[in-house]
């Protein structure tokens, strides 16, 4: 019991990186524009289904394509964000936001139910079936690759925050919109690149879930709540938060599914949402309710 | 409350500058829609046709229930399949325990799943309307994924190999004419609560909370207790037509009883025509829930109604952000003003369309 019960935080840790990666896509949309982009999840799907077919009918291995998939998802995310979010009123934009990226979602739904079919798939690659063994531990080759690209992916995303004249920006209009235009930032070409940044990452993340769980356009409902779990239970716009959440919340949901019952172990995700919300409205690493109240 | 706060909020609610004669254009006007709902099944016989309209009628009343307290309080719950599922599970589980047969007792047991989908509203509510704005949506939805996982998993719904409702005992011929007569009486009953609401007292705060909780809160609203009757009435009624659903179709799953896309849909109905509006909920599921029928009909296999109602949504919000309602309502506004400007003062340049003011943020857009 006991050394399953560190399996499953080891395998909760390996997954919540992953998941991070796709929640801090999700928070630096909220943080920089007050949108809360309901299709992060169609586009974690849309990003494993790339991999996929790019696998399928060109041969090329999933963690190779990410250098086609990444763009492309990033393309997907301008255009987005260019024909449909840019042309928000600003009174509004947080409400009218989740109903528009709820539309690109159901469009996005139809358009990969009708080209793959409802079959459920999943991405094939020698490393996906097997694993090392060490100290007694069942490391999986895919969570390991997964967790280092989505380490990688994060410590770039933080280099491209803390580290850069485009990330200072970023930060400034994260701050204070309306104050970082004053000093003379575009604060639109930020937001723009920061929801093509936010999606891109969803090609990474697809990968790898696409490669551990079998799915099909609809299994994007489950993915779009838990990511909202993780980024409001985090504090929405805190990235550090996200990162804590997922970790936090995938690990909770292995212990449960060892020492309960896997059954339950979705239900302890959504409910541990619950109980922390109920005590803390802002989420357990959110800024005291610091804008858009 | 103070009269000058109470008299600006009264402009909301009683339109303004409404004369008397286009007032009894529209009390006409919700009479022959009234009349037509009321012979609908006697001019059109067609079981397909009458079966849509059952679909249409459910969905119009819990778009309008939706709106009595989305579009009053401003608050979006996108969980309201939580109560559509109870109602569903309710007259499911209660007729099959009574062993009940199908006959019009089984109506019997539609205010019943209202109680019970009040029940789970009250502790729905207390959680959910502690938070605001997006937060409050996505623990709606977090709720939602809970109760759905509960229905697959717990003992007593038979999980997911769904739950048989009794066949109702009516000739085919005859069979959709009493649920959508059925439907027809929730539907009215979901109206009148929206306009009582509105009118009242407490549709006023509700509204005050919609425009600032927090002033509201200081005008001396409680606006716990105001939010959390809001929730649950809502969630009454959209429980009785789950109930009414559950009996018409015969057999229920987890997944369908509670679904996501119920969730957005009756949202998106609501939103389409107009949020807050009394007609705009209605004429959004009239539009949009027979072309998701047709289209579901249409195109069986493929997923094409996804694409097309998606795209639908996508125009209605970019190009009407406020609904069909008050977005036609404007513009007859306007229209009405620039001619009484002309007649008024025919000297006198031409009274401007109301330019939308640029908030200062906004002026980069």
């Amino acid at each position: 019991m006991g050394s399953s019960i560190i399996q499953a935080v080891i395998d909760g840790v390996l997954t919540g990186g992953v998941y991070a990666l796709m929640a801090a896509g999700l928070t630096l949309i909220f943080g920089v524009m007050d949108i809360i982009n309901i299709a992060q999840g169609i586009f974690v799907i849309l990003g494993a289904y790339l991999s996929y077919a790019l696998s399928v009918h060109a041969g090329i291995d999933p963690f190779l394509g990410l250098f086609i998939t990444i763009p492309a998802l990033f393309l997907i995310g301008i255009g987005v964000e260019w024909g449909f979010i840019r042309r928000l009123k600003e009174g509004d934009r947080t409400a009218m936001s989740i109903l528009v990226t709820y539309a690109v979602s159901i469009i996005i739904e139809g358009v990969l139910n009708v080209s793959f079919s409802v079959n459920y798939v999943q991405i094939h690659a020698w490393y996906v079936n097997r694993s090392v063994h060490l100290f007694g531990f069942y490391l999986p080759y895919i969570y390991l690759f997964g967790f280092a690209m989505a380490a990688v992916l994060l410590i770039a995303i933080y280099a491209l925050l803390y580290r850069t004249r485009f990330g200072a920006s970023v930060r400034a209009s994260l701050q204070d919109r309306t104050a970082a235009r004053l000093v003379g930032i575009d604060v639109r070409r930020v937001s723009t690149i920061c929801f093509g940044l936010g999606v891109a990452v969803t090609a990474a993340g697809g990968m790898v879930f696409g490669a551990t769980n079998a799915f099909n356009a609809s299994t994007s409902y489950d993915l779009i709540s838990r990511l909202l779990a993780i980024v409001i239970l985090g504090g929405l716009g805190s990235m550090g938060g996200a990162l804590g959440a997922a970790v936090f919340m995938l690990v909770l949901e292995d212990v449960v599914a060892v020492v309960w019952s896997p059954v339950w172990a979705t239900a302890v995700f959504f409910a541990a949402l619950v109980v922390v919300l109920s005590v803390r409205p802002a989420g357990l690493f959110g800024r005291q309710v610091a804008r858009a109240q | 409350m103070s009269a000058g706060a109470k008299s600006s909020t009264e402009a909301y609610v009683s339109d303004t500058g409404v004369s008397t004669g286009r007032r009894s254009a529209i009390a006409a006007a919700w009479l022959v829609f009234g009349a037509l709902l009321l012979v609908f099944p006697i001019l059109f016989s067609n079981p397909t046709v009458t079966t849509i309209a059952v679909f249409t009628l459910i969905y119009m009343t819990a778009a309008t229930a939706w709106n009595g307290f989305a579009g009053y309080s401003g608050y979006i719950p996108l969980g309201h399949a939580v109560f559509f599922g109870v109602g569903a599970y309710t007259m499911a589980l209660v007729s099959l325990h009574l062993n009940l047969q199908g006959g019009y007792e089984m109506f019997a047991l539609v205010p019943l799943a209202g109680v019970a989908a009040a029940v789970i509203a009250v502790p729905f509510g207390l959680i959910a309307l502690r938070t605001r704005r997006h937060t409050f949506v996505v623990i709606t939805i977090a709720v939602f994924f809970i109760v759905q996982l509960l229905a697959f998993n717990l003992g007593f719904t038979q999980g997911s190999s769904g739950v048989q409702v009794a066949t109702p005992l009516w000739t085919a011929a005859s069979f959709n004419d009493r649920f959508y007569y059925a439907a027809l009486v929730i539907l009215l009953i979901a109206v009148l609560v929206s306009w009582g609401i509105r009118r009242s007292r407490f549709g006023l705060q509700l509204l005050a909370i919609r425009d600032d909780e927090d002033r509201a809160r200081g005008l001396g609203v409680k606006v716990q207790r105001v939010k959390l009757l809001g929730f649950v009435l809502s969630g009454v009624t959209v429980g009785m037509v789950g109930a009414l659903y559950a009996f018409f179709i015969g057999q229920i799953y987890p997944q369908f009883a509670f679904d996501p896309l119920f969730d957005v849909t009756i949202a998106l109905m609501a939103f389409f025509g107009g949020l807050g509006t009394i007609s705009g909920p209605l004429l959004g599921a009239l539009i949009l829930e027979p072309l998701q029928q047709y289209l579901t009909l249409q195109y069986s296999v493929g997923s094409l109604y996804l694409i097309i109602y998606g795209a639908l949504f996508l125009i209605v919000i970019l190009t009407m952000p406020r609904g069909i309602i008050p977005t036609i309502g404007d513009r007859l506004a306007m229209r009405r003003a620039e001619r009484l400007g002309r007649e008024e003062s025919p000297s006198a340049a031409p009274v401007s369309p109301p330019v939308e003011v640029a908030p200062f943020s906004g002026a980069a857009r």
